[in-house]
């Protein structure tokens, strides 16, 4: 019996004497795993941990590295390492690489146009949207929020089809303003829950003190509430330009001609039928298509995220 | 004058409004209708009734022909049941285990492969096609086959080997990053205090997985696999791109295939109405996902009453 209750009394003394190593170690460092664990079996298990991620990161690691390198070189031996230097295949910036492929400028600037336009028309049906379902009473707003929820299942392929019918009944086949509409009215659902949830996020005594000073609606939404939502506006922006700027089937389907091309196009053209493709040129072109999006994606990855998680917050 | 008032206030749904009737519910109801015509490249309204769906039936459930014991021809159903499922496992599993991983080593660590993980998702899809198929080109130039290579072993023609496979995987490394990072932002919400709990009464990393965060995530994990399931039903380009589908239709799956129906040049078809009828089955699944999610994860309650009304 005593010798129980003496092994309860060492447990419990061995707890607190972890609790306190645990306190003791948790204020000096920030670690936050395994305090207490056996040293050796813990840096086993982080190695372990480490060497996992490294592996399974490798391809991914090793194409991004791939395009950039061959971009730059002459030859390619052993698939990744480079042998001589060249700019012949960044050509295409300032001349027609070859007879088939244009310059890459006019289609630059319908890739921009194409970015910057689903940007701006993204966030121009978001931030009124979203800031009308945050705040107003009015009649058909749940079945709105219903029904953006509703659209919200059903991407790409289910409208494909007929989005090609009626911007042909619209005139707007082979016009990048085409696309931009498209898009921007594909991410409308996920903008608008974006913006919603900014809203959402902000106090209301701000809008009640400019109530009270006698603004309506319009005034406040414009000049009180926009200011304050900035950071998902911008949030936003960037999301649609990446998703504007990378298109991709909208572009294969409703654009046919060749002025209407965009960077997903031209590289498109460049890798063909896989035969006989220019590898060094493909590279290059898939660098210069990449390039703004990598700089989005280093600058602003927090903001990205916290729109990815945002969007989905539903279900956390 | 109130009804007035409240009109205006319809203005800030205007432009969404206007964009998600032309570009979203037109289409949804022109795609449904156009399942029952033949139309192709004349746009001719031609009505044929149930003839699409006959001719899904034929193709689908005739098509594939066993031959000597082995499937001659690949079937697109069961195309795309492989599709979703190990697709949807490499998302899920995977996610999982980078998200507990990345949440398990330092911060800084942890951020950084988290971000090679996103990589993926935020990079042209053109783009992703060209760097997986300069890892699986056939001859000695591709990545992979330089490596086997250099331990002596002859190039193999991966997308001709092993179609579903190589679709498989390569999707999986998009959708992991979805996974990965809600689950890793669910992991990093846990209370310090329960992981400290479990390590103060000796649970080993393991156990602490088990018992303490695998719990505390279900919902967002239930969450991912049900939203990942209807998003790879529909989802193709990343195959497109990189096997075009095949060698055949050996790694088309269901949404590529009524693309192909509509799109595709070199068959020529553009039958624009097959296609239609064949997306609106997808449409069909994907409206039976959406209330299946509103009954599981309670979207009435992101619907609530706004907070401040003052008219």
């Amino acid at each position: 019996m005593e010798e129980t209750a003496d092994k309860q009394i060492k447990v419990e003394r061995a707890k607190v004497a972890r609790i306190q190593d645990l306190q003791g170690e948790t204020t000096f460092t920030f670690d936050r795993g395994m305090v207490l664990r056996d040293k050796s079996k813990e840096r086993a298990l982080k190695i372990a941990m480490y060497t996992f991620l490294i592996i399974t990161a490798t391809p991914i690691f090793l194409g991004y590295a791939w395009i950039f390198v061959a971009s730059f070189s002459k030859e390619m031996t052993f698939g990744i390492i480079p042998k001589g230097l060249t700019i012949k295949h960044w050509r295409f910036l300032w001349q027609a690489p070859n007879q088939v492929m244009p310059i890459v400028w006019p289609v630059f600037l319908n890739t921009l146009f194409l970015g910057l336009g689903t940007a701006f028309l993204s966030v121009l049906i978001s931030t009124p949207t979203g800031y009308a379902l945050s705040r107003l009473k009015v009649p058909g707003r749940k079945l709105f929020l219903a029904l953006t929820l509703i659209l919200h299942a059903f991407p790409g392929i289910s409208l494909l089809i007929s989005l090609f019918w009626v911007l042909q009944k619209l005139h707007l086949l082979n016009s990048i303003m085409g696309v931009v509409m498209v898009n921007a009215g594909l991410m409308s659902p996920f903008c608008i829950w974006v913006m919603k949830g900014f809203f959402d996020g902000i106090p209301w005594d701000i809008e009640m003190s400019a109530f009270v000073d006698g603004a309506n609606r319009f005034q406040i939404w414009y000049k009180v509430m926009l200011p304050q939502v900035r950071p998902g506006i911008f949030a936003i922006s960037i999301f649609s330009f990446i998703m504007g700027w990378s298109t991709f089937i909208y572009v294969l389907v409703f654009i046919l001609k060749k002025q209407g091309w965009t960077l997903s196009s031209y590289i498109y053209a460049i890798l063909g039928e896989y035969r006989f493709v220019d590898w060094g040129f493909l590279a290059a072109a898939s660098v210069f298509f990449i390039l703004p999006v990598l700089f989005f994606f280093v600058f602003t990855n927090k903001y990205l995220m916290k729109v990815t998680i945002g969007g989905m917050k539903g279900g956390g | 004058m109130k009804l007035a008032a409240i009109g205006k206030l319809y203005l800030f749904f205007l432009p969404a409004l206007v964009i998600i009737l032309i570009f979203f519910a037109i289409p949804a109801v022109t795609t449904a209708i156009m399942g029952f015509t033949n139309m192709d490249f004349q746009f001719k309204w031609n009505f044929i009734g149930f003839g699409n769906y006959v001719k899904m039936v034929k193709d689908f459930l005739i098509w594939p022909i066993w031959r000597e014991g082995k499937l001659a021809r690949p079937n697109i159903i069961i195309n795309t049941a492989i599709w979703v499922f190990a697709t949807l496992l490499i998302n899920t599993i995977f996610g999982l285990i980078l998200a507990i991983l990345t949440t398990s080593i330092e911060r800084r660590a942890g951020t950084f492969f988290r971000a090679i993980w996103l990589l993926p998702r935020f990079t042209p899809m053109i783009v992703y096609g060209v760097i997986c198929l300069s890892l699986l080109l056939p001859t000695k130039r591709g990545i992979f086959n330089a490596v086997r290579g250099a331990v002596g072993l002859q190039p193999l023609d991966w997308i001709s080997l092993y179609p579903m496979a190589v679709v498989i995987i390569t999707g999986g490394f998009i959708g992991a990053s979805m996974g990965m990072v809600i689950l890793a932002s669910a992991i990093d919400s846990i209370s310090e205090d329960l992981r400290r709990a479990a390590k103060v009464d000796g649970a080993s990393w393991f156990q602490e997985i088990r018992y303490i965060i695998l719990p505390l995530i279900r919902w967002p994990l239930m969450f991912i696999t049900a939203y990942q399931t209807l998003s790879l039903l529909t989802s193709y380009e990343s195959i497109l791109v990189i096997t075009k589908g095949g060698p055949f239709f050996a790694s088309t799956n269901w949404s590529l295939y009524a693309y192909k129906a509509a799109f595709d040049v070199y068959s020529g078809t553009y039958a624009y109405g097959y296609g239609a009828a064949l997306a609106t089955i997808l449409v069909i699944i994907g409206i039976i996902f959406s209330i299946a999610y509103w009954r599981i994860f309670k979207f009435k309650e992101m619907m609530s009453e706004p907070k401040i009304e003052v008219e």
